[in-house]
């Protein structure tokens, strides 16, 4: 049966989720009058358009909740708050994520209420008046289905100490939960954090007890929230952000290892902890931990080195010679070398200088990204630094998004950018998307606008959408073999519908010839295969060329057709077996007197939470690479004349990323492990016995013509047959990286497309890893047999191990519905953490599966193309009809 | 009889549901259309003098013609529905404004939950009825005027109504439904979240006022088109996040899609629910003339296919559909296990 967690769940038009591996919920501060003065100042002139905007930016710079505060005395409160949140209410880019409705006055948040259709935050109520006040507005809250934020505030004052604060939240949950039935996940507390480093000797502890008043709240009621308003925290230090950024980082740090789980920042300025000066933050340290503090020592040092950052002033910029260039050259530097240190302030120079913010994307952004492009097109640059490219770009656009279209609300009949738009789309059923990611971001660098639906996408979908947004090209991805179909199946609805657009077809499962044999003849207007993402730009150029487009289909076509001919004729001249013979040629080994190693036990194990610095040591670095078009074996690419500098600004990079995955557990490990007496019941059937039920699994045999002595190999020739005395066993495997998604929501929401790309990389090396860690874990302890291997990383690479671990769906065991036998025997999506998809892609896209044999003559191999004779054969195993077999075989067919 | 049976019958819908999949009655406009009412009708004795025309305004004949719509609701419990909606989809005074009715409303929702309750009085009476039971949920349909969206795309800040007001009509609607018998209290057809959360608000505040034991709240959504949102842009998860504050008894999707094009959403709401998940999709798309004429047959097989699925508690029909939709639903979803309510759970 399903379970549901009681998390703290809020809405605006999407879904947030607060999950106890959330990590840190940013709530924008922008939009309050207290805090901005431009905010304010927009709201009492009444322009409250351009007010969204600073909503808008909030989102755009990672704010998951928008806190909204109308208290000022030259306000009407309720008429503003009402007025702000109607006009939030049809903005979907801002609207989308839930809203915090902030004031010292319940009317005012009342009034808030009123006007949001999500689940919003209260902020804030308090006992500060009384307990039946307090109950009182608890239930009006309830009664709009908001969570609370709970000051720690009673009718003595607000708490300092942290007895106090603990106190009066524990209080305050008891009468919300007890009383009035509020669920707990909908409670909020905020502790109170007042100024430190004041100068007064009873301020000296005021972090300390908000960091333990945090760590004991959280034990005392785990499923409430802490939250908090950092930035009262360094208060004395006005005027010196310099400063008040590394204190706040410095704070959130210790707050948030304590259990802090949101806080209103402003999520664009925080420095990152470990890239804060170490004086400086041995200083922020010692001044919020209260250590080395007698006397006020540690503040006087910290205001000591404040007066120094202020007289240096500008002194501590870097080398920084080229601002002094035009902002044009400035803007072209930033994209080239991927720098968005002051992207936001050069490109709002340029909106100015230029008559209209389009023109800024259009004159100085596209000629810096021709620039990245033609690098790029000459090898000069390399794929992670023009991603980091494409991030400069897309933080320059966010910043002109807003005046753009607040330009075309003014003038709609404005001339809009005519860009080409390309759509891309992972198809249905798969769940991968790196290569398809990165080709969005090349294209996207090369001026053209990118549509890009995401994984799982079903045709209508695809062609419902390429029609509404008016794409130019339609780009299809996919890495398992099912997906193949699926495109056969995109290219078939096309030509159905009459469309007219270019297909680009791509991803890992995809060939040239596949395309040319099985796609292209589906449909006449157009289908390209991309090998990788710097060749998807001439394609595309090509296609979107009024001049070359034709010559470049004639030509591709002609090209196609002549491989679909010699592929056929290639077919005959290959010599293929009758499944018979291929049987009797089966793998020779000799059973008798083989006595088959035992598991140390039968059923399944669970691995949960794995260490993934552990993993992390066992990962295959050269497919990383190759994620990133870096060709070369690891670790000799390091040094290659070519990339080597790059491959090593990526390795660092990567590193560094993993660090902070595995510091903040960004991502987790789960896999399972399982063994079962097995025996071979015929030629390619293995009979697994579970809690004394017999399964088949059904495997593929060899059957083209071998050379003397080469056996046609089937995996069923590695487990022992059933006439044996001895019992044998079979193993299975899967594991997953779990995680993934808020994570890249984040980076997709600050336009970070490189450590986006980066981080779905990692967790694929992770899944590796993590399957050859376990193998190494079974032959040497869980199975057994290989209890005295010593290996290193490179020759497990090199796979010089005892036993295999083949995964249904690829060569040795092409078929991906055995799958769902692995899936079953290891305990369902429950146990291994992994959906499977409609096309038995798995899900999360950062898992591995596998079977284990044990036998040292087992070894991996490719099943190739098969005879009718076996697929009529296997389909009659398997219970399958035969379209349905065919359907599934179908790359081993014909 | 009816007095004590009701009692009963409150206490039991929950055991019901733990035990088999309940059906919901089909579409009340598509069944009144085929008794040809002219506008004599609609007035009816009381209402001949009415200043404006009244044609059209469905509820109100449970005031004018109360036989009809008990018929109407007898043929669905003939069909097999376990739960009755009453006639009362516009019975509001902000709806009512259309025809100068607003003082009406009240008297409408009370006339309404008295007919459904009399028809299923007299069924379970009947021979036909024996050994069955039924619900009356009270219908709190979305209103003509929405709190969310601005009617005037000059100004998007602009509302036609206020959240108070709102809730002052729904409370009316929800005490007549009340006096008038309901069992449970339907908020449906909610293209617009903040309608229903000032419907959700109404029902609390006159549950409190009243100290009344409150009804069993349903809530359904609708999803508009295929973008999978609702008229007022949440995603489904956002919609649900947003009302289950309700602490509602179901929560499903009716109107707008047909079984096909509803099914993944329900797949996913059946996902995300902690509490029973209600279906009650249209006969399909309308066609080319606007009529709805998917096949019942066909109708029943989508649901029973969601039943198989596990992701249903209650099912039933919403536009086009007929007691003959009801009939099939009923048939097929009857021996087909209901889905289990998932843990929730109170630790991580």
């Amino acid at each position: 049966m399903s379970s549901i967690k009681p998390y703290l769940r809020l809405a605006g038009l999407e879904p947030l989720v607060v999950r106890p591996e959330t990590n840190f919920v940013n709530i924008g501060e922008r939009t309050n009058v207290t805090g901005s003065k431009k905010f304010a100042r927009l709201i009492r002139d009444n322009k409250y358009e351009e007010a969204l905007s600073v909503a808008r930016q909030q989102v755009e710079s990672g704010a998951q909740v928008l806190d909204v505060n109308m208290d000022d005395a030259l306000l009407d409160g309720v008429q503003a708050m009402t007025t702000f949140l109607n006009l939030l209410q049809s903005e979907p880019d801002i609207a989308r994520i839930p809203i915090m409705i902030d004031s010292s006055k319940f009317e005012i948040i009342e009034a808030g209420l009123k006007c949001v259709q999500g689940k919003c935050i209260v902020n804030s109520i308090s006992m500060k008046e009384g307990e039946e006040k307090f109950i009182q507005q608890a239930i009006i809250c309830q009664s709009y289905g908001a969570a609370v934020i709970v000051m720690a505030f009673d009718e003595k004052g607000q708490a300092d100490t942290k007895d106090r604060k603990v106190e009066i939240c524990h209080r305050a949950y008891k009468i919300l939960t007890e009383q009035i039935g509020f669920d707990p996940q909908d409670i909020i507390f905020d502790p109170n954090i007042f100024a430190i480093a004041t100068g007064l000797e009873e301020h000296n502890n005021y972090g300390v007890d908000f960091i333990q008043a945090t760590k004991e709240i959280k034990a005392l009621m785990p499923l409430t929230k802490v939250s908090g308003g950092v930035s009262n925290l360094s208060f004395s230090f006005r005027g010196n952000e310099h400063v008040r950024e590394a204190m706040h980082s410095v704070f959130l740090f210790h707050a948030i290892k304590a259990g802090m789980d949101m806080g209103i920042v402003n999520a664009g300025q925080l420095v990152v902890y470990d890239e804060i000066e170490p004086t400086l933050r041995d200083m922020c340290e010692d001044v919020i931990l209260n250590r080395n503090n007698d006397n006020n020592e540690a503040t006087e040092k910290l205001i000591a080195f404040a007066e120094t950052v202020k007289a240096k002033g500008k002194e501590e910029v870097k080398n920084d010679a080229w601002r002094n260039n035009t902002v044009e050259e400035r803007l072209k530097h930033a994209l080239i070398n991927g720098i968005t240190e002051y992207i936001d302030i050069d490109t709002e120079e340029a909106r100015q200088k230029y008559p209209k913010p389009l023109e800024v994307i259009e004159g100085p952004l596209m000629a810096g990204m021709n620039v990245v492009g033609d690098l790029f097109g000459a090898g000069k640059m390399f794929l992670p630094q023009v991603v980091k490219s494409a991030r400069v770009m897309k933080k320059s656009v966010a910043w002109l998004t807003p005046f753009i279209e607040e330009e075309k609300r003014n003038n709609p009949l404005a001339q809009q950018g005519n860009v080409p738009k390309i759509l891309l789309a992972t198809v249905k059923g798969d769940v991968h998307d790196i290569g398809k990611n990165i080709v969005g971001v090349v294209l996207g660098c090369n001026g053209y606008d990118i549509v890009d639906l995401g994984v799982m996408v079903p045709t209508d979908k695809i062609l419902d959408t390429a029609i509404k947004e008016n794409a130019s090209i339609i780009g299809l991805s996919g890495l398992i073999t099912p997906s193949l179909d699926e495109m056969v199946h995109v290219a078939h609805e096309m030509k159905r519908r009459g469309m007219t657009q270019p297909l680009l077809i791509g991803g890992a499962t995809t060939s040239r010839m596949h395309t040319a044999v099985k796609i292209a003849p589906q449909y006449d207007n157009g289908v390209v295969h991309v090998l990788d993402a710097s060749r998807s730009v001439t394609v595309a150029g090509s296609l979107l060329s009024r001049d070359q487009k034709q010559d470049f289909l004639d030509k591709t076509r002609s090209d196609y057709e002549a491989l679909a001919i010699d592929f056929n004729n290639r077919k005959t001249s290959k010599e293929y077996l009758k499944l018979a013979t291929a049987r009797a040629n089966k793998v020779k080994i000799n059973w008798e007197g083989y006595v088959p190693p035992a598991p140390t036990f039968t059923g399944t194990k669970l691995f949960q939470s794995v260490d993934l610095s552990v993993l992390r040591e066992y990962i295959d670095w050269t497919p990383f690479f190759i994620a990133w078009e870096l060709h070369g074996k690891f670790p000799q690419i390091l040094s290659d004349e070519k990339v080597g500098t790059e491959a090593t600004k990526l390795f660092n990079d990567a590193n560094q990323l993993l660090d902070t995955i595995i510091k903040d557990k960004w991502l987790s490990a789960q896999g399972v492990v399982g063994f079962w007496e097995a025996a071979a019941t015929g030629a390619d059937t293995v009979a697994v016995k579970r809690d004394g039920q017999s399964l088949q699994l059904e495997f593929l045999r060899q059957q083209i013509k071998k050379a003397a002595d080469q056996p046609n190999i089937s995996l069923a020739d590695f487990v022992q047959p059933s006439i044996a005395t001895t019992t044998d066993h079979i193993g299975a495997f899967s594991v997953t990286i779990k995680g993934i998604e808020e994570h890249i929501k984040r980076l997709e929401s600050q336009h970070d497309d490189y450590n986006k790309i980066m981080l779905q990389a990692l967790a694929d090396r992770l899944a590796e890893a993590f399957a050859e860690y376990l193998h190494v874990k079974v032959r040497k302890e869980l199975w057994g047999y290989a209890a005295d291997e010593k290996l290193s990383t490179e020759e497990l690479i090199k796979e010089t191990y005892t036993g295999i671990r083949p995964a249904p769906g690829y060569p040795a065991c092409p078929d991906h519905t055995e799958k769902y036998k692995l899936f079953d025997l290891l305990g369902g999506e429950e146990a291994t953490g992994i959906h499977l998809t409609e096309s038995l892609a798995m899900y999360p896209a950062s898992s591995v599966c596998g079977w284990y044999f044990s036998h040292p003559q087992s070894q991996y191999f490719g099943v190739g193309k098969i005879q009718e004779d076996q697929l009529v054969d296997y389909a009659t195993r398997k219970g399958q009809d035969l379209e349905t077999a065919t359907r599934w075989l179908r790359p081993l067919l014909d | 009889m009816g007095a004590i049976e009701h009692k009963i019958i409150e206490m039991d819908i929950r055991k019901e549901l733990e035990k088999r999949i309940l059906v919901i009655d089909g579409a009340m406009g598509t069944m009144i259309q085929r008794y040809k009412l002219t506008e004599a009708d609609y007035r009816g004795e009381r209402f001949k003098d009415w200043p404006s025309d009244v044609k059209g305004n469905n509820d109100l004949l449970c005031i004018t013609q109360p036989q009809i719509i008990r018929e109407i609701h007898t043929k669905y419990l003939e069909a097999g529905a376990d739960i009755l909606e009453t006639n009362t989809f516009s019975s509001t005074v902000i709806a009512m404004a259309d025809y100068g009715m607003q003082s009406l409303a009240y008297e409408l929702n009370v006339a309404a939950a008295q007919c459904a309750r009399q028809a299923i009085d007299a069924f379970v009476a009947s021979p036909a009825g024996k050994g069955r039971t039924a619900f009356v949920a009270g219908s709190l349909g979305p209103l003509n005027k929405t709190l969310s969206l601005s009617p005037d795309v000059n100004n998007p800040g602009f509302r036609a109504v206020t959240f108070d007001e709102v809730v002052e009509a729904y409370y009316e609607q929800v005490k007549g439904l009340v006096d008038g018998g309901s069992d449970l209290l339907l908020v449906e057809t909610i293209f617009d979240t903040l309608n229903a959360k000032a419907a959700i608000y109404a029902i609390k505040k006159y549950f409190r006022d009243t100290k009344k034991p409150s009804l069993p709240i349903m809530i359904s959504g609708t999803i508009t088109d295929a973008s999978g949102r609702t008229l007022s842009g949440q995603t489904l998860e956002a919609f649900y996040t947003s009302v289950a504050h309700a602490k509602p008894i179901s929560v499903g999707l009716n109107c707008a899609l047909g079984a096909k094009e509803m099914r993944p959403h329900i797949e996913e709401l059946s996902q995300l629910a902690s509490c029973y998940v209600s279906a009650y999709p249209n006969a399909g798309l309308p066609n080319t003339m606007g009529e709805y004429d998917e096949n019942p047959e066909d109708t029943g097989h989508y649901l029973e296919e969601w039943a198989k699925e596990g992701w249903v508690n209650i099912v039933g029909g919403c536009c086009g559909t007929t007691p003959d939709h009801i009939k099939h639903i009923a048939d097929h979803v009857r021996t087909i296990k209901p889905r289990p309510l998932p843990v929730v759970e109170n630790t991580y």
